[in-house]
């Protein structure tokens, strides 16, 4: 097993955000972490990635329990950030360098990477994402699809095995929503772990395989997507549909509870 | 002006001339095709001759090369007068006019001031004015970033050009924040504010951006340690020098060779 979360609380400041949540992901699989704002999706992503740990329970990855003790080994740091990246939902507090190519180059060269090596990756990432003429741009003065595509290029450049994203496709015109469920759908092939976490279900059965509810930071559901969206009482209870007053072609209006679809 | 539209414009003022800045350095001038590490030390070779220079005449020359450079970089002279030489010149001047008066020496005419505070407050005018026009060259033609990366090649420890480099893109960012906050309070305020009302707002403002500021950063530390930061910082340096770079650097050295024997 890739991830085994086996009863996590997590708090922050004595607010729960993640409460006895058990969980198991399998190697090479692609999950949806679905929930409204406030569910507790972020905060599981950011125990996956080892940058905040468990108060109670335990997350074990690929057998080995993820604690702080374990991140102070240089070895196990390496190889576990070479293998796992996570996407943050604000590009802006992942662009912290001064142009686009050092950006993505930040990674590989962290993690060692000879130099020859890192220009060659990073210069093969941003022309597969097409965004090879921001390479010498400031990332603060990048368009909102622009700096996603950025942040995301500074992962997809480790090549690594799992990639955790927040939101990816959050507060992105059409054509780049589409552009970067269609990059996800198609990177490494399928054989790669995707865990995505996000509350649009317009993309879910492209982006996932299993998809897991999470409502008041408790795992209320894990089924296929397909399951998850006929269930109308469960999407009501977690907040990830609702009634509004709507018109639709034979002129008519009325409120009740439904998705929205591109 | 109310204190809402007078903070907005000042933030805006801010960001107006961070673009600028950026704006210039991205334009095809002379300064703008020389590489970063040449201009950081040419310019900063000519600032220390001009405040080593024992004479008057070879510190005004170097001014008068500032200016011809900052002509063919493309760079107004308008720019430079409001953003250097005004401020330069109050600054310096207040420290100055005294010297006028308190040095001892030969008094000029029936005035009350003598030769040699006359060159004194002289030498301390011209040397800021030209130290200050040569490095707002550096700042006007040279995207922030070589700057930095220029600061790396002088062996500036590399925590230091990261930390800085990365304080300058945030703060750009908080300005943003800012003014965005201004402006949505502008948005639902209706007559003049109080002496307290302002304060108030200032205070409450200020505190806002210190909390954001602050989960920005934690933020921030988190996105490095999830791409592998471990405390030390690696970067790449990669600068490649072309005949045109050798050509600055043997006129720099020239200029500063001429300048130094002139002004000993």
């Amino acid at each position: 097993m890739l991830f085994d979360l086996d009863r996590v609380t997590f708090r922050y400041e004595g607010v729960i955000a993640l409460d006895d949540l058990s969980l198991s992901i399998p190697e090479g699989s692609r999950v949806g972490l679905l929930g409204a704002n406030g569910s507790g999706k972020s905060t599981l992503l950011r125990l996956l990635d080892g940058l905040c740990f468990p108060q109670d329970g335990s997350i074990r990855f690929r057998g080995s329990e993820l604690t702080e003790a374990r991140f102070a080994e240089d070895d196990f740091a390496c190889g576990f950030r070479r293998e796992v990246g996570l996407v943050f939902q604000n590009p802006d507090v992942q662009l912290f360098n001064p142009t686009v190519f050092d950006e993505v180059a930040f990674g590989p060269l962290q993690l060692r990477w000879p130099k020859s090596e890192v220009r060659e990756r990073v210069a093969g990432i941003l022309d597969r994402l097409r965004i090879a003429h921001l390479r010498d741009r400031v990332p603060h003065r990048l368009s909102g699809g622009e700096k996603k595509r950025v942040a995301l290029a500074s992962m997809l450049v480790l090549d690594p095995a799992v990639l955790l994203l927040d939101e990816p496709t959050a507060s992105l015109d059409p054509r780049s929503q589409s552009q970067i469920i269609d990059l996800l759908v198609e990177w490494g092939g399928g054989a790669k772990t995707v865990i995505v976490a996000t509350h649009d279900l317009a993309d879910l059965e492209d982006i996932a395989d299993r998809c897991c509810v999470l409502d008041s930071g408790r795992l209320v559901a894990e089924r296929a997507p397909a399951e998850i969206l006929r269930d109308r009482d469960l999407l009501e209870r977690a907040n990830l549909v609702h009634a509004h007053r709507h018109r639709h072609a034979s002129g008519a209006m009325h409120s009740h509870p439904h998705e929205h679809r591109r | 002006m109310s204190f809402l539209e007078r903070t907005l414009e000042g933030l805006h003022e801010a960001m107006q001339r961070a673009f600028e800045a950026e704006h210039s350095a991205a334009s095809r001038g002379l300064l703008q095709q020389i590489d970063a590490r040449i201009k950081v030390l040419g310019l900063f070779a000519l600032i220390v001759a001009a405040t080593m220079s024992r004479r008057l005449w070879p510190i005004a020359a170097l001014l008068a090369l500032a200016i011809v450079l900052t002509a063919l970089s493309r760079i107004s002279i308008r720019t430079l007068v409001s953003r250097v030489w005004i401020g330069a010149l109050l600054f310096t001047g207040a420290i100055a006019v005294p010297a006028l008066f308190l040095t001892p020496g030969t008094a000029i005419g029936s005035l009350p001031i003598t030769r040699q505070g006359a060159t004194t407050a002289g030498f301390l005018i011209l040397r800021v004015e030209t130290a200050a026009t040569l490095a707002i060259l550096l700042v006007f033609t040279t995207p922030w970033a070589h700057v930095l990366k220029a600061l790396r090649v002088f062996r500036v420890p590399v925590v230091f050009v990261a930390v800085f480099g990365m304080t300058c893109r945030y703060i750009l960012l908080l300005l943003d924040t800012a003014h965005d906050m201004f402006e949505s309070r502008r948005s639902r305020t209706v007559g003049t504010l109080s002496g307290s009302e302002r304060r108030h707002m200032a205070v409450a403002s200020a505190g806002v951006l210190l909390n954001r500021s602050s989960q920005l950063s934690g933020d921030v530390y988190l996105a490095m340690q999830s791409r592998g930061f471990r405390g030390e910082v690696y970067v790449l340096d990669d600068f490649r020098m072309t005949l045109r770079d050798w050509a600055a650097l043997a006129t720099f050295a020239a200029l500063v060779a001429a300048a130094v024997w002139a002004g000993r």
